[in-house]
């Protein structure tokens, strides 16, 4: 197995970014899992030949991080936290919801194999909880409901918006960003929402600023 | 244990610093861990991912012992002392007490109930360090994580994973140790686990020691699983029979066979590494054995009394006194080659006896005689990690002496030593190595040479090589490319760099210090120097006149044999009317198919030796003897070190050569001594090393390097060997049978896209797959001896110039 | 009423104050010429006047840090920017790095001058697409802008930046185990010494610091150090992005001088929700600090007024839970989470979180036992101080904590499953799901 030659020159690419080319296997590993839908005992090959490693030794890196996934994800990684914060303020009934509307558990996929479920950690979205991904894509605020409409519109083609992120494509785009990260879409998905400026609207409400240099306290 | 090599000794009082470990103060240099520092006391802090030889992780958490001033305790194994610190064991100390016997129910906390069916029951430090430090009773009442078990790493190595307690020591060897990083920890947390990636298993060289330091039963061999318990076990501490490491070995052995072998203790040598066909190669010690001696009546064999075959042999060998010859072969004891040479010498009355049964030359028994027989220790492993430069020159350290190979590596490693690699092929040992590859043509070594010689090339070499400390080691393939061991030779006398011969079986050095050379006596002797002769006479206990002359000078034995066939047809003399041989196989020569008609033509040959092979297809006599593991001895390894040993397996049958030369001696009514090992060895106590004059080192030019397409080629460590039959776990794990060209060269001759490759000469060719590597232009590397590829069958050798054509796979 | 001071997010609410073009309408890249036309000792010097202290968790004085790099040693150095943000609790790197990226990649270029760095990387946690988007197109901005490459605005200063994603792994947001992830191995932590300063990425001089610190630079620089020490206390100086979460009725980023206290944050983010209105437990700044009550929401939000109240400020994220809430299943859903980000080098936190939560696991369903209860205790007890790192540590806290405060919850949870004691949908923000 091999990739074509342009995806050798984007790996080339990506190893250069670093002063030690092994630093790149981590891009390396999302690219060829935004290839292949997973990352597969060939692909390793073909990056520890391009590093100079032996396989095992990208192996060791693949099965230690949690986003590296050895079976086909399908078209959508749908996330829910089940940490304690968002479990405990109704993440635990939204993956309850999901999972039966997908008839799947933590990482297994439904039975058309497109949609992969897991429980996810914590998504440092605390503020927005329950939170959800798609794509590893924000889906915030979600309930048992709104998070099962989502996942009924991805499965009718229909559009679905990130809560601050861009338009959901799919698992294999976002494993694409984060192996080419400026991917164009940085000026979607809104410069904060409502909850980020929670604290900054209430200090406008409250008449309260920073003082600035040579102004003291306020 | 290996200490580290710096004792307290060695060590200037100003670098000592004083430590108080549980009350007792001490005095030990500045910078040692904890551990070390307990150790040395007598007081054992529990561990298992420590090692000595491995760079600290402080990963298992089971040495915590509590230092004075720090709130939490402190792991002894990563721990350097300082002046004044004061540390508090488990044995006064509550916290670590607490912290240790708390780390222990953790480790034991997912760890099977296999101690009745797991190999390392009784010998396991995770039984006993639980026994010391650990709960009677577990309080764990959840379900432990399980893994399918065994899987193979390799064909050899089995992985429990339910047993590891990640304590990394076999992966952190593979890599850090060996340059073998194959091994490798998968996932994350409770279920990180040891593992390969599955089209890439565990076949490094060294593999065999994950077993060994492993500190319970993760790691077994296939060869050993499921066999014995160490107390069904009696151990003895050996020598390794096969390559010129000089490995200390422990052999265990239970009702007469050989069970397992493990790497052993010597800091000097091999510290506490061995590879793997020192480990797993010894099945042909009980498997395939002569019985009894054997006598050839009407054209076949037939198994007869001792007296018997004495009397036969010591009348076929009397007849023909004076025009004999012996060839011993790299195998014997240093005690044995002793017998051979003196036998040859009083009994046999003649000097042609030869122990190289490989490629070799003249120029070669000139270089030997000159620079290396007899010669004091040196250069040593110790030198390779003080060097500023090594050389290497016809020499692939992994295959050829992987104890040399593990010590470079590290020297370059950990104290940048520079190592230079003359040679065809970059090889993985090479990159391992850190070495600088110096691509050269297989054959053009000798041209190389002296161009650095010259100062036409590699200035900065040369200049390396002038500093003291510098070392060159040159490997025995260098014998069959002429002029190479001359420019070597001259380059270290030059230089002032030190140099040292590597063969590649045990034997080889032994066998040249004992005079089992034509031109040579015991101990480097010229064998026509007149003072040399009365030295071994007087040893001996005969006139001087009486021994032999030195051996027909400018040809070796086996061409004197070769050349008899068209003697006889000239209707001129026979120059050798019989033969004793030791332990030699026919297929190791130039020349075998000729060599093996022309043995066949010898009119008497006695024969010695453990197993039927060739010789035995055409001997008139053949003695059955002891195997390595059989007798007391001794194996002079590559620096000239004496490594003896005694015998593993107690109460054999058989008899070493020495005794059986001794028995024909008394038959041929010559005064020969008992031939006990002990009786041998103090023969050669008596007899030293020569101080006198030596032969002249050897001034033979250059030859060019062949044309067409030159073959480059040595032998894998694992291979067809003869001692490494019968263990089909180990061949499976040796490199693959392939030949190997560069881009360039395949393109030139057509077979870019070429699969596999016939590689012909004159006398036959062979067919192998091929790949396509870092191989200097013009030229193809094959193995020497593996299955597949026996190129002294189709007369090749390193540097010859051979036909390669496309081959479909 | 300690005011909110909005500093870092006065701006958030500026449609693309995430491009150059809007940070930069707002005062952004004004410290970026100052601090290279001043020397980098003199930057150091600085940031240590000003007390700032790593906004990561550990607290530990960011301009000391920073003079622990040896200057003119020959050696490459390098800045690394810690943006894992994973701790249960803390969601404030992600929402500056959305919000505000440009203010990171300024305080990047600065950091990296001030410690004689020629090449900066930040880690960013890979499920966060957004955030690392946001920052690698800030980077590639700033690179068209001549504000990132060679000789930055003609100063002579020359810096690359790496935007690195990660894959998953809350251990790589250990200093140690970063570096070794960034350089391409398994994220497992280091032992220390030699320390990052000395011997960091590639063992070369590295400083690793978090997302908040450095974006507190720009700001040092523009404003001066008696204009950041007006803020916090003489021990902790300076203003805190803090995020609120949990029981409360507007969750989300509230940026005030450190020193406030939480009874004053919940006010201004509205109060605790369902319930019956109080708070029965928060933590300050992620699970891996020691929980409080309701008896603590008077401390000052400081690292010494936490430490001597018995927990840590941590990353300054409180998490706030009303009376609906299980203990018992808050604790076993923490430890379910170290026992999945436990690297497995070490033995306590390896095994030691694996037992853990097996035995919650039972407590969860009412099968809990009394010797169960001290068994954790002591289970806990051989992992504190006896791991490898401060992940060790973090996975021994919940439990001990919640046992000081709710004895009686686990006593009832050896008989009753928790999900009948505390029904789940009464914590549920959404009223989708009724009570059971």
């Amino acid at each position: 197995m091999s990739y074509d030659e342009g995806v050798m020159a984007q790996m080339r690419d990506i190893i250069g970014r670093y002063p030690n080319s092994r630093s790149a296997v981590m891009p390396l590993l999302h690219l060829a899992q935004s290839i292949d839908d997973e990352v597969t005992p060939e692909g390793m090959r073909v990056i520890a030949d391009e590093l100079g490693l032996t396989t095992a030794e990208v192996t060791a890196v693949a099965t230690f991080y949690t986003m590296y996934k050895r079976r086909p994800v399908g078209k959508h990684h749908i996330g829910v936290c089940t940490n304690t914060l968002c479990a405990l303020l109704g993440g635990d009934a939204v993956y309850d919801a999901v999972s039966e509307r997908l008839g799947a558990g933590h990482n297994e996929k439904d039975v058309d194999g497109t949609f992969w479920l897991e429980r996810i950690e914590c998504q440092a979205a605390c503020t927005h909880a329950p939170v959800m991904t798609v794509d590893w894509e924000f889906m915030d605020c979600q309930t048992p409901r709104s998070a099962v409409d989502i996942i009924d519109r991805l499965a009718r083609g229909e559009e679905v918006v990130s809560t601050r992120g861009p338009v959901i494509r799919d698992f294999q785009a976002t494993e694409h960003t984060l192996a080419f990260p400026v991917d164009g879409l940085a000026g979607e998905g809104g410069e904060a929402d409502s909850i980020m400026l929670a604290g900054l609207t209430v200090a406008r409400e409250l008449g309260m600023k920073a003082p600035t240099p040579g102004e003291g306290s306020a | 244990m290996t200490i580290a090599p710096q004792s307290p000794t060695e060590v200037a009082p100003s670098d000592l610093v004083t430590v108080s470990v549980d009350g007792i103060e001490v005095r030990v240099p500045k910078g040692m861990l904890v551990i070390r520092v307990a150790e040395l006391m007598g007081i054992e802090i529990p561990r298992f991912c420590d090692h000595p030889l491995l760079d600290p992780v402080a990963a298992c958490r089971a040495c915590l012992i509590e230092i004075e001033g720090q709130a939490k305790p402190q792991p002894a194994c990563a721990i350097s002392v300082t002046d004044g610190m004061i540390v508090r064991t488990q044995r006064t100390s509550l916290m670590a007490d607490a912290a240790q016997e708390g780390v222990m129910e953790f480790l034991l906390l997912n760890h099977p109930l296999d101690c009745p069916v797991c190999d390392k029951g009784g010998e396991c430090p995770l039984q006993n360090q639980a026994m010391t430090t650990g709960r009677p009773t577990s309080r764990f009442e959840e379900e432990k994580r399980t893994f399918e078990k065994p899987i193979n790493v390799s064909a050899q190595i089995l992985l429990d994973r339910e047993r590891c307690v990640s304590c990394a020591r076999c992966t952190r060897f593979a890599d850090q140790i060996a340059g073998d990083p194959m091994l490798e920890l998968l996932e994350r947390g409770a279920a990180q686990q040891v593992g390969i990636a599955p089209d890439q298993p565990f076949d490094s060289y060294f593999s065999g020691n994950t077993i060994q330091i492993c500190p319970v039963g993760a790691l077994t061999s296939s060869l050993y699983r499921f066999r014995a318990r160490p107390f069904d076990l009696v151990s003895t501490p050996t020598t390794c029979e096969h390559c010129a490491s000089g490995c200390s070995l422990r052999t265990d052995v239970r009702r007469g066979v050989i069970t397992r072998r493990l790497a052993w203790d010597d800091p000097e040598v091999n510290e506490e590494w061995n590879c793997d066909k020192g480990r797993f190669a010894f099945i042909y010690t009980h498997e395939g054995r002569i019985a009894s001696p054997l006598v050839r009546e009407n054209g076949e064999l037939r198994p007869a009394s001792w007296p018997e075959a004495l009397d036969v042999a010591a009348r076929g060998l009397a007849a023909a006194r004076g025009r004999a010859g012996v060839l011993t072969g790299g195998r014997l004891t240093r005690e044995d080659a002793y017998a051979y040479a003196k036998f040859a010498r009083v009994a046999m009355g003649t000097g042609d006896i030869d122990f190289r049964s490989r490629v070799a030359s003249d120029e070669e028994a000139q270089f030997l005689a000159s620079s290396v027989a007899g010669m004091p220790l040196g250069p040593t492993y110790a030198d390779l990690d003080r060097a500023p430069v090594v050389l290497l020159v016809g020499l692939e350290p992994e295959d050829e002496s992987p104890i040399i190979f593990l010590r470079l590596r590290r020297a370059a490693q950990k104290k940048g030593v520079r190592i230079v690699s003359l040679s065809p092929v970059r090889t993985r040992g090479i990159d391992k190595m850190d070495a600088q590859w110096w691509a050269c043509q297989p054959g053009g070594e000798a041209i190389a040479l002296r161009h650095i010689l010259g100062g036409e090339k590699a200035a900065d070499t040369l200049a390396a090589l002038r500093q003291p400390g510098a070392v060159i080691l040159v490997g025995e393939r260098m014998a069959g490319v002429p002029g190479a061991l001359s420019a070597a030779a001259e380059l270290a006398s030059s230089t002032g760099a030190r140099l040292g011969w590597v063969p590649r079986r045990a034997g080889e050095r032994g066998a040249l210090d004992a005079g089992a050379l034509a031109g040579l006596l015991p101990g480097g002797r010229p064998a026509d120097d007149p003072r040399a002769r009365e030295e071994v006479a007087a040893v001996w206990g005969v006139e001087p006149s009486s021994l032999p002359p030195g051996g027909r000078p400018g040809r070796s034995l086996v061409d004197a044999i070769l050349g008899d066939a068209s003697r006889v047809e000239r209707d001129e003399a026979r120059l050798i009317d019989a033969l004793l041989v030791a332990g030699v196989e026919v297929a190791d020569h130039e020349g075998a198919e000729d060599l093996r008609r022309a043995l066949d033509k010898v009119p008497f040959v006695v024969t010695l030796t453990t197993h039927h092979n060739e010789v035995t297809d055409i001997a008139d006599v053949v003695f059955p003897v002891a195997v390595v593991a059989e007798k007391a001895g001794s194996f002079t390894d590559w620096e000239g070190r004496n490594k003896p040993f005694s015998a593993a397996i107690h109460g054999a049958q058989s008899v070493a050569d020495g005794r059986v030369l001794a028995m024909i001696a008394d038959a041929m009514d010559v005064s020969f001594g008992s031939g006990e090992v002990v009786a041998l060895r103090a023969e050669l106590d008596r007899l030293g090393r020569w101080t006198g004059a030596r032969v002249a080192a050897p001034t033979v030019a250059p030859s060019d390097a062949s044309g067409t397409v030159a073959l480059a080629t040595w032998r894998l460590l694992l291979d067809a060997g003869a001692l490494q039959e019968g263990e089909p776990h180990l061949a499976a794990t040796a490199r693959p049978t392939e030949a190997l060209m560069g881009a360039d060269t395949a393109r030139a001759l057509g077979l870019a896209q070429a699969s596999a490759v016939v590689i012909s000469t004159d006398k036959g060719s062979i067919k192998l797959p091929v790949r396509i590597a870092d191989v200097v232009d013009g030229a193809v590397w094959v193995p020497m001896s593996s299955e597949g590829s026996r190129l002294l069958s189709i007369g090749a050798r390193h540097g010859s110039a051979v036909r390669v054509t496309g081959g479909t796979a | 009423m300690t005011p909110l001071t909005p500093i870092i997010t006065a701006h958030w609410d500026v449609p693309d104050y995430f491009t150059l073009e809007g940070y930069r309408r707002h005062g952004g890249y004004v410290a970026l010429p100052k601090a290279l036309g001043m020397d980098p000792d003199a930057i150091i010097g600085t940031v240590k006047d000003t007390g700032l202290r790593g906004r990561g968790g550990a607290g530990f004085p960011t301009g000391l840090k920073w003079s622990f790099v040896p200057q003119n040693d020959g050696k490459p150095h390098y800045l690394v920017v810690n943006a894992d943000e994973s701790e249960p609790g803390a969601c404030k790197d992600v929402p500056i790095m959305i919000a505000n990226p440009h203010a990171l990649v300024e305080g990047v270029i600065i950091s990296s001058y001030a410690i004689r760095a020629n090449h900066a990387f930040i880690y960013i946690r890979g499920e966060v697409p957004q955030a690392i988007r946001r920052v690698a197109t800030a980077v590639r901005e700033a690179e068209q802008a001549g504000l990132v490459g060679d000789n930055i605005l003609g100063s002579g200063f020359s810096l690359r930046i790496t935007v690195h994603s990660g894959a998953g792994a809350y251990i790589c947001g250990e200093e140690t185990a970063l570096l070794d992830s960034l350089e391409g191995y398994r994220g497992q932590p280091r032992l220390k010494p030699p320390f990052p300063a000395t011997h960091g990425l590639y063992a070369v001089p590295t400083v690793v610091n978090n997302v908040e610190t450095i974006t507190n630079i720009p700001w040092i620089i523009n404003n001066g150090v008696e204009w950041f020490r007006q803020f916090g206390t003489e021990k902790s100086p300076g203003f805190k992005v803090f995020s609120i979460s949990g029981h409360v009725a507007r969750p989300g980023i509230y940026e005030a001088p450190l020193g406030i206290t939480m009874r004053e944050l919940l006010d201004y983010a509205g109060g605790v929700v369902g319930g019956d209105g109080t708070v029965k437990f928060w933590i300050p700044g992620g699970s891996s600090v020691p929980m409080l009550t309701a008896d603590h929401l008077d401390t000052p939000m400081t690292y010494e007024a936490m430490a001597e109240a018995g927990t840590m400020l941590g990353t300054g994220t409180p998490m706030v839970f009303n009376n609906t809430v299980s203990v018992v299943k808050a604790v076993t859903r923490w430890l379910e989470f170290y026992k999945h980000e436990s690297c497995g080098k070490c033995t306590p936190c390896r095994e030691g979180t694996y037992w853990i939560t097996g035995v919650l696991e039972r407590f969860e369903h009412g099968h809990g036992t009394d010797a169960d209860m001290d068994l954790l205790v002591e289970v806990c007890g051989n992992i504190a101080g006896r791991s490898f790192c401060a992940l060790g540590d973090a996975a021994a806290t919940p439990y001990p904590g919640a046992l000081k405060y709710f004895r009686d919850e686990f006593e009832a949870a050896t008989r009753t499953p928790v999900d009948e004691v505390f029904p789940p949908a009464a914590s549920y923000v959404f009223g989708e799901v009724a009570a059971r």
